[in-house]
């Protein structure tokens, strides 16, 4: 049983409470242990991807208590790779905000957001469904501090709204994980995943009802229509270096889906198989559309952003909808490129924004700012990422999730949707980069808050466009490690028998 | 007893709701308040409702209650307890900064053309004292 499963949970929880209470008056202090542990968290991550991606998942008993009786961290390519995803945008969030001095605007920000890397990471790793609760919750609770950071009437009342959406959505996290509890008497996860197709006939309604229940609180965080409303208010004031670490938050949304309802309600589950499907797809569908048509309405950068994101989380679970091995593979390299890429553009905006002045982000004409050329550039390439336009990643996230699709009964609706809704964002993008960068040029004059900016800011911003770039080059190994992902996924035998042990399997 | 609870659950959940949709914090503060409390009662329902029995299995007792419920109630309720808290420091900050306790956001853009095309709506989302 190796120990380091526990460690991207432990450090940031240690970290966390250490910067408060030991750091609290020293800024400089408070970076350099911020930076240390988002560094160590990613060299921790590389760590676990290198021992997951061997095959065999690894259970790692809290207590030494056997599953189902105590609660288990489970490792496998999967969460590791979650996990190696969040520990690449914590370092890259944490430079940028040193370098740009968000940290200074407000307090705790380190301290928050160390826990907030506990809490993705938490649930990233665990096999427990009420323990999968407990890590959102602690997940939401940071987000919280971090999207009010700064403060200000407008961010402390999309705040408010945040928070009562987040705790409404809680409530029903808990109303689902009860009445799963109530039919089968488990909540770990493989344990349920055998106990679920023994579920007997008159009980069979009820766990549906708590399985459905499930998938709407994972659409709650995946920003789902139509309960997506909540995003774009948030993100858009929220803090830049929040909302671009929010990238992954609503990837933890997309990851439960992916784990419940493959595992516990996947192809092994009887007459619950694959219970999620019929209702995601349409979902999915619905949001692609939502998303990018509010791309086009958007009237300010940050919320043309936002929106675009809702519609990458539109691609990305149709492909998990279909729910076959092959689009669950593009589903995730999907889901590797759009948290790149709407991490990259929350931090370029933010970047444009500051040397806008007084324009800030509305999409308006507006004097020529410092560094235009070399933000237009970056800009461009992140709207070309998550627009889906070659030869970036999002364009063959989309290209893989579409082939996928081609044995579905729905290709043709999905296949026009996605193209359909592609040209969308495309035009969205131009008009937004057109009238901010090329008019703009126009315009006699400089922008009022002409001054020097430092480029470090820049940089980690660049570094989240390198990683499409990168992650595009590499797109054949990477694709192999997602094949062998999501073959896993959909044969979660291995799964089962290393959490339970291999007597358990074969009871079923 | 099961109509006594299930009724109690159903009753907390239908107010919470309503609660949980007005257009002013405090009322849905008090909304989630009371939907927490029926979840936490329907969690503790979920290992089903025994009387006078131990929560462990003993050879002096005919049967038993099954513990886990109740210890993913007591989770639930310091979660909920503290997530409450949280947002009631929230809201009243919101009250303080924006001199209103509305739920909805409004546009700096939209809270003009609302102000001009419909004051009355606007007077009526100032709360008194502060107008």
């Amino acid at each position: 049983m190796s120990h380091w499963i526990i460690v991207p949970i432990v450090l940031p929880a240690m970290m966390a409470p250490f910067i408060v209470l030991a750091l609290r008056h020293d800024l400089l202090l408070q970076r350099v242990f911020s930076l240390a542990a988002a560094a160590a968290l990613l060299a921790v991550a590389i760590g676990l991807v290198a021992s997951a991606s061997g095959g065999t998942p690894e259970v790692y008993k809290l207590g030494n208590w056997p599953a189902p009786f105590g609660i288990v961290l489970v490792l496998d390519r999967l969460s590791a790779l979650m996990v190696l995803l969040t520990a690449i945008l914590a370092v890259v969030v944490v430079v940028y905000t040193i370098s740009s001095n968000w940290d200074k605007r407000g307090r705790h920000f380190h301290a928050l957001f160390q826990f907030q890397l506990m809490g993705v990471n938490g649930a990233f790793l665990t096999g427990d469904v009420f323990n999968l609760f407990v890590f959102f919750e602690v997940l939401l609770i940071a987000s919280y501090g971090l999207m009010l950071h700064g403060g200000g009437a407008e961010r402390v009342r999309a705040g408010v709204q945040y928070v009562v959406v987040n705790l409404a959505g809680s409530t029903l996290f808990l109303v689902a994980v009860g009445t799963i509890y109530a039919v089968t008497g488990t909540l770990n996860m493989a344990d349920l995943a055998v106990k679920v197709p023994l579920v007997p006939e008159g009980d069979q309604a009820l766990l549906r009802v708590g399985g459905l229940l499930l998938l709407v609180v994972f659409a709650v965080k995946a920003a789902l229509v139509p309960i997506h409303f909540w995003l774009p208010g948030t993100y858009a004031n929220a803090p830049a270096p929040v909302a671009a670490l929010f990238a992954i938050m609503t990837k933890v949304g997309a990851y439960s889906i992916i784990r419940v309802f493959t595992l516990a309600f996947g192809g092994n589950a009887g007459e619950d198989a694959w219970l999620a499907a019929d209702w995601l797809l349409p979902a999915a569908l619905v949001t692609l559309i939502v998303g990018n048509v509010g791309v086009l309405g958007a009237r300010g950068m940050t919320r043309l952003i936002c929106f675009a994101l809702v519609g990458s989380m539109g691609t990305l679970l149709t492909g998990v909808a279909l729910f076959t091995p092959a689009a669950t593979a593009a589903a995730l390299f999907y889901l590797i490129h759009s948290t790149f890429a709407a991490a990259a553009l929350f931090l370029i905006n933010d970047q444009i924004v500051e040397r806008r002045g007084s324009a800030g982000d509305r999409l308006a004409t507006a004097p020529r700012f410092a560094d235009a050329g070399l933000l237009a550039g970056l800009f461009f390439l992140g709207a070309i990422g998550i627009a889906g336009m070659p030869p970036l990643t999002g364009f063959l996230g989309k290209l893989m999730v579409m082939d996928a699709a081609r044995d579905s009964e729905s290709m043709a609706t999905i296949w026009t949707v996605m193209l359909v809704t592609s040209l969308i964002t495309i035009v969205g993008f131009a008009r937004a980069g057109s009238v901010v960068f090329w008019k703009s040029t126009a315009i006699p004059g400089a922008a009022d808050a002409q001054r020097r900016l430092p480029g470090l800011p820049i940089a980690a911003a660049s570094v989240m466009v390198a990683g499409m770039v990168a992650l595009a080059v590499f797109a054949g190994p990477v694709t192999g490690y997602l094949e062998a992902t999501s073959a896993a996924l959909y044969d979660p035998a291995a799964y089962i028998s290393t959490v339970l042990g291999p007597e358990r399997l074969a009871q079923q | 007893m099961e109509f006594l609870v299930a009724s109690g659950v159903g009753v907390m959940t239908a107010a919470g709701t309503y609660l949980l949709l007005r257009g002013r914090t405090f009322p849905v503060i008090i909304g989630l308040a009371l939907l927490s409390y029926a979840i936490n009662v329907f969690l503790f329902a979920t290992g089903r409702l025994v009387i006078d029995q131990p929560p462990i299995i003993s050879e002096s007792a005919t049967g038993y209650t099954d513990p886990l419920p109740q210890a993913l109630v007591l989770t639930a309720i310091v979660i909920s307890f503290g997530m409450t808290a949280v947002i009631v420091v929230l809201a009243l900050r919101a009250y303080l900064e924006s001199g209103t306790d509305a739920v909805d956001i409004d546009e700096p853009a939209d809270a003009e053309t609302a102000t001009a095309t419909d004051p009355a709506k606007d007077h009526a989302r100032t709360p008194r004292g502060v107008a």
